[in-house]
């Protein structure tokens, strides 16, 4: 027994003396000679394919490395807490709603990648501080088992959804702490205008759930995501999520469960940019031109499921018959979004949840 | 004094550093202090304040009550598969919350999911491994042949429980008090889920002003109160604990519950593991289901690359182990001096070390950010910082397990010791720590499993190349469709059963090693 115990607080010592070690070693690693790596600074919903990633550093001979911290807000947040002496050296995942803080904060260095040029033209002159990489639209999810059973239509317009027959049936996500929610109420905006808030009363009366997040509404609540416990059939969620049920199936299925419903679409369009003080620089920007080619591209409709921004980026097969594309989503210019979101979200607050 | 130096270096470069770090940037314009008046004396301020206290007191009584009896049957008695039930009861304490709440709103009736109540019955859930471990560790430490003698003399149940139980076990309650209290005051997944929209303590509103508003100034005032009260928790506790402390080692080993009292404890554990264990056991049966049916796919899947990670959920298991192990190390060799510091009377170092518990877990990380930013400490993107993070969560459980009972312990022993000529050091080495070995062995796999569940501060610091266990899960439940939800939950079940085998370990090599 005393031996045990007199080993074990020596083992204790003995591995705090090496992770003190390694700590030391970490720091002292740090100065000197050209950088071997480049840190893509990002949101938890970053993914890319392994053989990707692995492309990129035979390709430029740097380590890719990856920090992930929270949400699109989050990550913001934090790269605007160390601006200047940042985490790493390309920031990722920056959409149309937290841009204007971007470009105010004095985040980021110009880059004007000349993959630019092979973009489709909706996205080929953006802001010099930032690339745009993807495209990803917010749209209502239907469970159609469920639509089919009740012999109900699904709802076709946002409109609809104030109608008594899709009483108690939709659950949204909180605009304050989730992009999708704000997503959505900005696609009530750019659709109904100074009407919004009468539009989300209408909502409000017609019995709307909404939940802090994507997660807890989409496999909690929503009826129609696999495995889900949830009673809703109608979901804010994206373009691309019934794609997402196919390819994550248990057991293989030919169609979807569910659907996503083409009108109301809000476009959510992220940027990359080039982190002020970065200590990569070229690494930074052999990054942003990576992340535009054609093998990163493609890989992003099954690592993200958001759509490519590249001229000519086939869609792959899943997306094409289980996925929608809008081809008129709602959007809003990013400053005019910018002077008004708290306003919004405070106005929002007081209808929806008070 | 030599011994605290290590845990007092540890604390002012981990803790006090990042944190002085964040709250010069929130609160420090131009040079002069902007003291946020306006936020300290906002009603809304003082709405939130009460409603975090109110929330953690009552959780903290529940939790005790709930707790009690469960340490009474399984500190006092040994019937078969007690060491099974003693690691059980850790599980739920390393889970991540999102995963509790998750198992919590498929279990509750719909009323009753989203209100109050599902925040109280997960707190309780969460903390009752706290008082379990805590206090049970101490009263099996009691000598029973007082209850013996009080019923000799004539004393009823509810007197010797008054008069004798009570008093006698004061100052562990009061540790297991303070460190649940603690956590539900800050408690931050249980609330953001089960309390939806509706309800916000201090600890979720420095969240969402700091990380998702990025309004420092508002965050650090709260922050502020937060910290003063979990200073004022901690100083009260203390004085507590050494106004009640004081009691002497048993000498038997713990005896078969006989006749009606056998009745009782098996009445007690089985009801409380039945509630302990139905959570998890709800995470388990979804582990298996596989469409329609069930299956082992999603643990099979475990081993398969997905673009959820950039390894393989594997991977994520063996990297909790190695993080766990360090974190676990260094929790200990802090601790453990820690603890003999505090034992002997050192007031201050008691409180500075309750307090990672009670800092904001946000302004923390934010802190983290901010000071570690530059050589020799540039640890931002280093795997060191996360196992410094789960430490620095860890050590007060090592403390809180070994203070009682090195208090508790004879000083006559050491006395003698050195009376004999023994150096301090040999004191140490050959009367203190072995005398230690069970609530050592205790503090080790608590601090080893609760690094393993660490969640919000390894989130801030975490590679996205070096995933942990919990990391993982929450990626996993991140991403749409059934496979990911399925692979989460598979992951939980990994989770439980590693911290069962830690639990059961620690304690064999115990009683292998004991007499």
């Amino acid at each position: 027994m005393r031996a045990l115990a007199t080993l074990c607080y020596k083992v204790a010592l003995g591995l705090t003396v090496m992770a003190g070690a390694a700590v030391l070693g970490a720091g002292c690693g740090g100065g000197g000679s050209e950088p071997t790596d480049v840190v893509l600074v990002t949101h938890d919903s970053f993914a890319i394919s392994k053989g990707v990633k692995a492309a990129f550093e035979r390709e430029s001979g740097l380590e890719l490395r990856i920090l992930q911290g929270g949400d699109a807000n989050e990550t913001l947040n934090k790269a605007l807490l160390t601006a200047g002496d940042p985490q790493g050296d390309v920031i990722f995942g920056i959409d149309d709603s937290i841009l204007s803080r971007a470009l105010q904060g004095d985040l980021l260095e110009e880059y004007r990648s000349p993959e630019l040029a092979s973009l489709q033209p909706d996205f080929s002159s953006p802001d010099p501080h930032v690339t745009p990489i993807d495209h990803g639209e917010v749209c209502l999810n239907v469970d159609r088992g469920w639509f089919a059973s009740h012999r109900i239509a699904p709802p076709k317009t946002l409109d609809d959804l104030v109608r008594s027959r899709y009483r108690n049936l939709l659950v949204v996500e909180n605009p304050a702490t989730s992009s999708p929610g704000l997503a959505f109420l900005l696609a009530t905006i750019a659709t109904f205008g100074d009407r919004w808030e009468t539009y989300w009363r209408a909502l409000r009366a017609n019995g709307v759930l909404v939940v802090d997040g994507w997660e807890e509404a989409y496999t909690q609540q929503f009826s129609g995501a696999a495995g889900s416990p949830g009673k809703r059939p109608i979901v804010v969620s994206y373009a691309s999520s019934p794609a997402a049920e196919v390819i994550y199936a248990s057991k293989p299925i030919e169609r979807a469960p569910t659907a996503a419903i083409e009108n109301g679409c809000y476009r959510q369009v992220e940027y990359a940019g080039v982190l002020r003080g970065a200590h990569n620089e070229k690494g930074a920007h052999e990054l942003i031109d990576f992340m535009l080619s054609r093998r990163f591209q493609a890989d992003v409709p099954t690592s993200m499921f958001v759509y490519p921004v590249r001229a000519g980026v086939p869609l792959p097969e899943t997306f094409v018959r289980n996925a929608i594309v809008p081809e008129h989503p709602l959007s809003l210019p990013p400053h005019e979004i910018d002077a008004n979101r708290d306003r919004w979200l405070a106005t929002w607050t007081d209808i929806v949840v008070r | 004094m030599a011994t605290a130096a290590l845990p007092l270096a540890f604390l002012a470069v981990f803790f006090a550093w990042p944190l002085v770090a964040i709250f010069r940037r929130s609160l420090v314009v131009d040079g002069a202090l902007d003291v946020p008046v306006d936020v300290l004396t906002a009603s809304s301020t003082w709405d939130v304040a009460w409603f975090t206290l109110w929330q953690a007191t009552v959780s903290t009584i529940l939790t005790l009550v709930a707790g009690l009896p469960f340490a009474w049957a399984l500190a006092r008695f040994s019937f078969p598969g007690r060491s099974m039930v003693e690691a059980l009861v850790l599980v739920p304490f390393v889970l991540p919350t999102i995963v509790v709440a998750t198992a919590f709103i498929a279990l509750l009736p719909d009323g009753v999911e989203r209100s109050v109540w599902a925040i109280l019955l997960a707190h309780v859930f969460f903390n009752v491994a706290v008082v379990v471990r805590v206090v049970g560790a101490f009263w099996a430490g009691l000598d029973e042949r007082l209850w013996d003698a009080a019923a000799t003399l004539g004393a009823g149940p509810l007197e010797r429980w008054r008069r004798l139980t009570l008093p006698l076990l004061a100052p562990a309650l009061a540790s297991a008090a303070s460190i649940v209290f603690l956590f539900c005051f800050t408690s931050f997944g249980v609330i953001v889920v089960l309390g939806g929209v509706r309800y916000s303590t201090l600890e979720t509103e420095i969240y969402n002003q700091a990380v998702r508003l990025f309004d420092l100034r508002t965050a650090a005032a709260l922050a502020l109160i937060q910290l003063a009260a979990v200073v004022a928790v901690v100083v009260v506790s203390g004085v507590l604990e050494r106004r009640l402390g004081g009691a002497r080692r048993r000498g038997r080993a713990a005896p078969r519950p006989t006749g009606r009292r056998a009745g009782v404890v098996a009445a007690v554990v089985a009801l409380s593991l039945g509630l302990l264990v139905l959570p998890p056991l709800a995470l388990v049966v979804r582990s298996l289901q596989v469409g329609s049916g069930y299956g082992t796919d999603h643990f099979a899947a475990l081993f398969d690359a997905t673009p959820a990670l950039l390894v393989t959920p594997w991977h994520a298991v063996l990297n909790s182990l190695l993080f766990a192990t360090v974190a676990a190390a260094i929790a200990l060799a802090v601790g453990v001096p820690a603890a003999i510091s505090v034992a002997r009377g050192s007031r201050g170092l008691d409180a500075l070390l309750m307090l990672p518990l009670g800092a904001s877990a946000a302004m923390l990380g934010f802190g983290f950010l901010l000071a570690f930013a530059d050589p020799p400490l540039d640890l931002r993107s280093s795997l060191a910082i996360v196992p410094l993070a789960q430490a620095l969560v860890a050590t007060p459980f090592v403390v809180r397990s070994l203070v009682p009972a090195l208090r508790a312990r004879d000083e006559r022993l050491p006395e003698a010791a050195a009376v004999l000529g023994a150096t301090p050091a040999q004191v140490r080495r050959e009367i203190e720590l072995p005398l230690l070995a069970r609530p050592l062995a205790v503090a080790a796999g608590l601090a080893f499993a609760v690094a393993l569940g660490e969640f919000g501060a390894t989130v801030f610091v975490v590679r996205a190349d070096w995933p942990t266990l919990p990391v993982a899960i929450f990626r996993f439940l991140g991403r749409p469709g059934a496979d990911n939800v399925g692979t989460a939950m598979a992951l939980c079940v990994v989770l439980m059963a590693l911290v069962t085998v830690v639990a059961l370990v620690s304690q064999r090599a115990v009683r292998h090693g004991s007499r």
